[in-house]
């Protein structure tokens, strides 16, 4: 694991579904300093709101609790860590199967961990039962800057 | 969020106008199955172009949707979805059995808004 980040930042909240729009929005802010584009930033984000409402409607239930989320960052790649002290899943490689849910009754679509792991490149689940979950995700960003810097290279060439 | 009904077609467009996640799904799915119970409308259409962001909770809303209004006879259909919110719709599947209109839904002169 590379422990050299160049940014880190890390944030608390309770399990209230009125805080997903404030993880997300807050990961969002802090990664722009990498220029990420904008398709970028729409997957984190999405992967952050699913990470973060799974340990608010799955991991704590009817009760409250404290999400932690935690972002780094080195020069092209995000690093997220989403985690709770709730339930616990019972078997992780079934819970990731697209589709499937165990709140069908709250209209889950059982869709959460299918479209953290197509949006980010890696994504890793850590839980125990009765002791809580924690979701680690990566993602590399090709940034703005860069891809500005090969069109100006080619371009270069072409003249 | 709005929405407005067209007698004529018998259409119920709901036009939301904030992010798609867990709570906002809560908060709404009340108010559409109320206007849908109200209206038995023969299409519903989603319009999209107020909101940004959706998650996975805005698939589990709209197959919920889809779900009652086939059970009063009518069909569901969205318009106006961006492109990351296209990348989840094509995703999970959804476009198959709730398509996308490209169709601007009729004049909203006609349509009575609630
Ligand atoms: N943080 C968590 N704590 C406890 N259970 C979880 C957690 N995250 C996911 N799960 C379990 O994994 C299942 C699948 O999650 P997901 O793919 O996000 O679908 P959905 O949230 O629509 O049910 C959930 O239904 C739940 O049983
Ligand atoms: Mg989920």
């Amino acid at each position: 694991m590379n422990n050299t980040y160049d940014n880190e930042m890390k944030i608390e909240f309770l399990s209230k579904s009125n805080n997903e729009a404030f993880a997300r929005i807050s990961v969002a802010a802090f990664i722009a300093q990498l220029d990420p584009t904008l398709e970028e930033i729409a997957d984190i984000k999405t992967a952050v709101s699913e990470a973060v409402t799974n340990s608010i409607i799955h991991g704590y239930e009817e009760k409250t609790g404290i999400v932690k989320l935690n972002c780094k960052i080195t020069k092209d790649e995000v690093f997220i860590e989403v985690s709770d002290s709730g339930k616990g899943i019972e078997n992780v490689e079934i819970a990731k199967q697209p589709l499937f849910t165990t709140k069908a009754n709250l209209e889950r679509s059982g869709m959460g961990f299918t479209i953290m792991e197509s949006f980010m490149d890696d994504v890793q689940v850590e839980s125990v039962l009765g002791i809580g979950t924690k979701v680690t995700m990566k993602k590399k960003i090709k940034n703005n800057s860069q891809e500005e810097e090969k069109i100006a290279i080619t371009t270069r060439r072409e003249a | 969020m709005e929405s407005f009904f067209q007698k004529e077609d018998k259409q119920l467009v709901f036009k939301i106008n904030e992010d798609i996640d867990e709570y906002c799904a809560q908060k709404i799915r009340r108010r559409l199955d109320n206007e849908i119970e109200r209206y038995m409308p023969k299409e519903i259409i989603f319009d999209f172009s107020n909101v940004s962001f959706m998650d996975s909770a805005g698939i589990g809303l709209l197959i919920g949707r889809y779900k009652f209004a086939r059970m009063l006879g009518g069909n569901v259909k969205v318009s106006n979805i961006n492109t990351s919110i296209r990348k989840i719709f094509e995703m999970s599947g959804i476009l198959r059995i709730i398509p996308e209109t490209k169709e601007e839904y009729k004049n909203k002169k006609e349509v009575q808004y609630e």
